[in-house]
């Protein structure tokens, strides 16, 4: 039966995988991608097991459910504790927080609704007359959709509590944290084309590492992971497009001029690593109006993140993979997460349990 | 006083004359078959009576069926009772021989429907030999059931019955045509989406194919891939042998638009039912002529051979990908798209 075509050609797959396996350095090099996408057609489609040995690839903090604090959760929790209705994207629901899920919330009664797009949550709040406030989580992929709301005159009772991030922030104090050891990046496509690759050369530039943007198929994976490792071999480190099909230089200006209109750097906490400066979004004071930390009384609780046994801040950190940790597959899985990893449909570990993403022996 | 003789009432479930009035004018005139026994279901008696051949194993399977929306493409709830209970027998290398047929109907249901419902379900009948030997309604509520319930059980003769346990190193494993077509025609057709797609479900009874290909023999174990998907059939085809299955991706039939739903919704199609499709493990000398019997077929025209029984990883299925990769394909923890069959 004809196939649509895909770019997962196995004969030009297989001369990259040979490029690769002539490219590859005699010691080891681990390269860390920081996208739940890549880590899905990594795994499903078993390109690993294409790689030479020596060449190790981990999903760092690429899903943006799992990096969201616990701290974010029990805000958002409180918020809905204050009789306003809650909107988040749907994985968000099930995230531990410190004393509650926003699922356990809602079955004690809170009004928390699964939505698609932050439009969706202002559309909610001129239908009814309460506070309607949207759990903003994501990358610079998300941020733009939940800025151009805010700029075009949103309803009164809507606001946002914010948790957006920036990956190129993070992907530096990835570099700098013990035991990451992190031979490259594969930069994620998504992102990059709003961001460009000036970002990059800016926030890593100066660790002279490569950082290959690479597409989400099959051969767009197999040629930046060649990218990486020519660079590697060639003594260089910079910022490199390997997705020219979908990301240019200087990204998209329009929608990253909606985030500079919206929003500022902040320093904000990242589940697993810790707080990073300049990392997250915060609004700016002419927009404060909506910031729903303000609106609502949101007391700082502990935000625990140790849950027992879980090395969900292992693997975000691309210190580990799924099946380093004790509790995968075992009394963690999709229907039953513990950690965050598992929780997210972009967490490493829910990937590798869903797609059988266990190395083969 | 008004009484609606064109919705189901609490009194045609009550064992009355209602009852025996909407049997008698919408059930029993479509269910014209053979009768396997003495008794049978014109005899609407306590129960029916089957004559027991003089070799062979009597198979038994049952099934309830909760599809939602009741009407989809490709069929209803009628047909996928019917070819549901025909296929669990097929699969075993059982002759049908005698079906029941149970309802729960939901109050207020159209009687017409009914008639639609019932009419599909004798239709799907209509390539084997089996009778509907005896039946049950029962009607509930308003809300205290979604629609209707169909309940069938089935009874077949094999000589021998044909288990899911039986692969052996350096089998074959086939597939008699696409895959996950009736999971993803089921929820493109849910108002939720807003999807418009020419998909439809598989959903047919498979007895007719697998009848052809049972005399050439060298059929090790056979299962329907419904709920759980080709995934699920294919792990529980590996562990009962407790052997490896190992799968070529790209041989494994596909329509473009079950490949486009499940990139857009994130769903594998390899996890979602099939209710027209069954997986055959069969010895290498007859493969290749188990494969050309099922393609001669019309409900096996994309028959393939999709893999290989090895000794690699006892009790694991390997997926080999279209582009060269290898990963293992796990038992799924349940079918994603709820209500299906």
């Amino acid at each position: 039966m004809a196939r649509p075509f895909q770019l997962s050609d196995p004969k030009r797959a297989r001369q990259l995988a040979d490029a690769i396996a002539i490219l590859a350095p005699p010691t080891p090099v681990k390269i860390v991608h920081v996208c739940g996408t890549h880590e899905m057609a990594i795994t499903q489609h078993g390109l690993r097991r294409m790689l030479p040995e020596k060449v190790e690839v981990l999903e760092g903090p690429g899903c943006p459910v799992c990096v969201t604090p616990t701290a974010d959760i029990d805000a958002a929790v409180q918020i809905a504790e204050q009789d306003a209705i809650v909107c988040t994207f749907g994985d968000m629901t099930r995230v531990p927080g410190t004393r509650l899920t926003l699922e356990q919330a809602r079955s004690k009664g809170c009004d928390i609704r699964v939505v698609l797009s932050a439009s969706e949550a202002e559309k909610l709040a001129r239908e009814t007359g309460k506070q309607v406030v949207f759990f903003a989580v994501g990358f610079e992929t998300t941020t733009p959709m939940t800025a151009a709301v805010l700029l075009d005159d949103p309803s009164p009772n809507f606001s946002v509590l914010v948790s957006h991030k920036k990956i190129p922030e993070a992907m530096g104090v990835l570099l700098g944290l013990p035991g990451t050891n992190i031979g490259g990046y594969l930069a994620p496509g998504h992102v990059s084309t709003i961001l460009g690759l000036t970002p990059y050369q800016q926030h890593l530039g100066r660790f002279n590492i490569p950082v290959v943007v690479g597409g989400f198929e099959p051969l767009d994976i197999l040629y930046a992971i060649a990218l990486i490792l020519r660079q590697i071999r060639d003594g260089k480190g910079f910022a490199e497009n390997g997705y020219p099909r979908a990301v240019s230089d200087t990204g998209n200006e329009a929608a990253q001029a909606l985030i500079e209109m919206v929003f500022q750097s902040a320093e904000v906490g990242w589940r697993g690593i810790g707080n990073i400066p300049d990392s997250g979004m915060v609004l700016r004071p002419e927009y404060e109006q909506y910031d729903a930390r303000r609106r609502f009384d949101v007391c700082g609780e502990t935000g625990e993140e140790k849950i027992p046994g879980c090395r969900c801040a292992d693997v975000l950190t691309a210190r580990a993979v799924p099946a380093d940790c004790p509790l995968f597959g075992t009394r963690c899985t999709p229907l039953t997460p513990i950690g965050p990893c598992m929780v997210g449909t972009e967490g490493a570990c829910s990937i590798w349990f869903r797609y059988g993403g266990r190395e083969l022996p | 006083m008004n009484i609606e003789n064109d919705r189901i009432t609490p009194l045609h479930g009550a064992g009355g004359e209602m009852m025996g009035k909407l049997l008698a004018e919408h059930v029993l005139p479509k269910l014209k078959h053979g009768t396997p026994g003495r008794i049978d279901l014109t005899a609407m008696d306590d129960g029916a009576t089957i004559n027991l051949p003089s070799s062979g194993e009597l198979v038994m399977t049952t099934d309830s069926h909760v599809v939602k929306p009741i009407f989809f493409p490709g069929g209803n709830i009628g047909t996928l009772a019917a070819a549901g209970t025909l296929n669990d027998l097929a699969v075993m290398g059982a002759t049908p021989l005698a079906l029941s047929l149970a309802v729960v109907i939901e109050e207020d249901f159209p009687i017409a429907d009914i008639d639609r419902i019932v009419a599909s379900f004798a239709e799907t009948l209509e390539g084997s030999d089996a009778a509907v030997v005896c039946g049950d309604t029962k009607v509930m509520g308003r809300g205290e059931v979604d629609g209707i319930v169909i309940n069938t059980t089935g009874i077949g003769i094999a000589d021998p019955a044909i288990g899911d346990a039986g692969a052996q190193p350096g089998d074959r494993v086939l597939v008699t045509g696409s895959v996950g077509d009736h999971g993803m025609a089921l929820l493109a057709a849910r108002e939720e989406f807003q999807l418009e797609t020419e998909l439809v479900s598989d959903v047919a009874s498979i007895w007719p194919m697998i009848l052809k290909v049972l005399p050439l023999g060298g059929i090790h174990a056979m299962k329907d891939p419904t709920r759980g998907g080709l995934a699920a059939s294919l792990n529980e085809m590996a562990r009962k042998s407790k052997h490896c299955l190992e799968i070529e991706d790209a041989a494994i039939p596909l329509r473009p638009e079950v490949q486009g739903l499940s990139d857009l919704l994130g769903i594998s199609p390899l996890t979602v039912a099939n209710e027209g499709k069954a997986v055959l493990v069969v010895s290498p000398e007859v493969a290749d002529q188990v494969l050309k019997t099922l393609q001669a077929h019309p409900l096996g025209q994309d028959a393939a051979i999709i893999g290989t029984v090895t000794d690699a990883y006892p009790e694991r299925v390997i997926l080999c990908t279209e582009v060269g990769g290898r990963r293992f394909l796990d038992m799924p923890l349940g079918d994603p798209v709820p209500r299906i069959c």
